[in-house]
């Protein structure tokens, strides 16, 4: 599945009301490590269909970053049944991102 | 069976696998995390001689491309040790390797204060670069902690961003530079917590206070939505620190020929024992260590 981009506008049907697990990636254009981890993500995104990944830029969504507590990024968060589970802050690499979605 | 594997695809390993590749060797670059090494977090590099404004990013894409195009091997592998010999091996989280040499480029990252709860504030009001995640501190109170020139750039970056800067040493005096130093004094928004430490971070989920220790013993808490770490960094020493020497610090000991103390084992950039640790000197350091490599391999 390709990686979608939410807004503040289609989060609810995007993420909190997703059948399967939501990993949400914060980013911005500037951060040079969530530049490093998009590749690692489309890998990801088009490996798995048992999760879906969507992009939230943090600097037109600040209300979202602020409404989950993101103040460093690249921040990887996991939604189960619309809520969070799982976060991951930093450049990781792709074995260990897998993991922390298996292991939920 | 590789002439050269170089641990680390920072800017010091990277620069090192153009140099033997381009002198007709085999090499196999390893790296834990991806390529880059910690420019990536720098979003203007200023100082690199002839290439202003260039983005981290862009720089160790630029570095990587290059390494790749010459021919250089680069995989995604933990390494977790080296074994001297006539052959030398280096073991990843998946597989050994052989080589004739090898060059440690592993550089270094950031310190920790230490502190129990740290991890879990991580992106939430915890961080280690001020230029990474400053935009988050609009108009809040922040603090930074650290004494050098890190600790320092980061107050006064932030003092622009953010309402308050409270910039706490556990000495009472900074080792960093002087003009900065003076710089940050005109700020009215800077305030100095001199002879104290960080000893806790208060928040449920996300930061909103920090306790502070002078060196009496008296605690205070202050209360900020963000904390800059800026304590120094540490060596990525783990997979060679019982076969390499070190100095007291963790760096392994080299002087600009970039030998170790075992023969056809070499470093480059940031890990190695200098004073200046920038990309100059640690491409450079590449350029020297891979030198030496094609030297070590063809007398043998
Ligand atoms: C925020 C920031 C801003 C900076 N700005 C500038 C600047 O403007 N100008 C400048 O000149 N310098 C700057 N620097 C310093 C510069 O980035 C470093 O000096 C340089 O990156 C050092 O290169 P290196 O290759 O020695 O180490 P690193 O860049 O640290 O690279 C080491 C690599 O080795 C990998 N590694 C470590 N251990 C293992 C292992 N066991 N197995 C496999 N791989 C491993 C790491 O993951 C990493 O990718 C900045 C640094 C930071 C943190």
């Amino acid at each position: 599945m390709e990686i979608v981009n939410v807004n503040k506008e289609n989060f609810k049907e995007e993420v909190i009301n997703s059948q399967i697990p939501v990993l949400a990636d914060f980013n911005a254009d500037w951060c040079g490590p969530c530049r490093m981890l998009r590749p690692v993500l489309d890998e990801l995104a088009s490996e798995h269909n048992d999760f879906k990944i969507v992009s939230i830029n943090v600097d037109d969504e600040d209300e979202l970053a602020r409404e989950y507590f993101v103040s460093s990024i690249p921040c990887l968060v996991l939604f189960k049944n619309g809520e969070e589970v799982n976060r991951s802050v930093g450049l990781k690499p792709k074995d260990e991102i897998e993991s922390m979605l298996g292991g939920n | 069976m590789y002439d050269v594997i170089i641990v680390g695809a920072g800017p010091a390993g990277l620069t090192s696998a153009i140099y033997a590749v381009r002198a007709m060797k085999k090499v196999l670059v390893l790296e834990k995390l991806n390529y880059g090494g910690q420019i990536i977090n720098t979003l203007n590099i200023e100082n690199y001689p002839a290439s202003p404004n260039v983005s981290g990013f862009d720089f160790a894409t630029k570095l990587y491309n290059q390494a790749k195009d010459l021919g250089a091997i680069v995989k995604f592998e933990n390494v977790i040790q080296i074994k001297n010999g006539n052959i030398k091996s280096v073991i990843t989280s998946k597989n050994t390797y052989e080589a004739k040499s090898i060059i440690l480029a592993t550089g270094s990252q950031n310190r920790k204060l230490g502190l129990e709860n740290e991890d879990n504030f991580s992106s939430k009001g915890v961080s280690y670069c001020a230029t990474c995640d400053g935009a988050f501190y609009k108009g809040k109170d922040v603090a930074v902690v650290g004494g050098g020139n890190t600790a320092l750039e980061d107050a006064l970056y932030l003092a622009d961003i953010a309402k308050n800067v409270y910039l706490i040493h556990r000495r009472d005096e900074f080792r960093g530079d002087a003009a900065t130093f003076n710089n940050l004094k005109s700020k009215d928004n800077v305030k100095f917590i001199y002879n104290s430490n960080v000893t806790k971070l208060i928040g449920d989920d996300k930061l909103e206070a920090i306790e502070i220790t002078n060196n009496d013993g008296n605690k205070e808490n202050i209360l900020v939505s963000g904390l800059f770490v800026a304590v120094g960094r540490i060596p990525l020493n783990d997979s060679f620190n019982e076969l390499i020497k070190l100095d007291s610090a963790g760096y392994i000991k080299a002087c600009e020929d970039c030998h170790t103390n075992i023969p056809g084992i070499f470093v480059a950039g940031d890990i190695r024992s200098k004073d200046v640790r920038q990309l100059v000197t640690a491409v450079s350091d590449g350029a020297v260590a891979a030198t030496s490599a094609i030297k070590f391999i063809n007398e043998k």
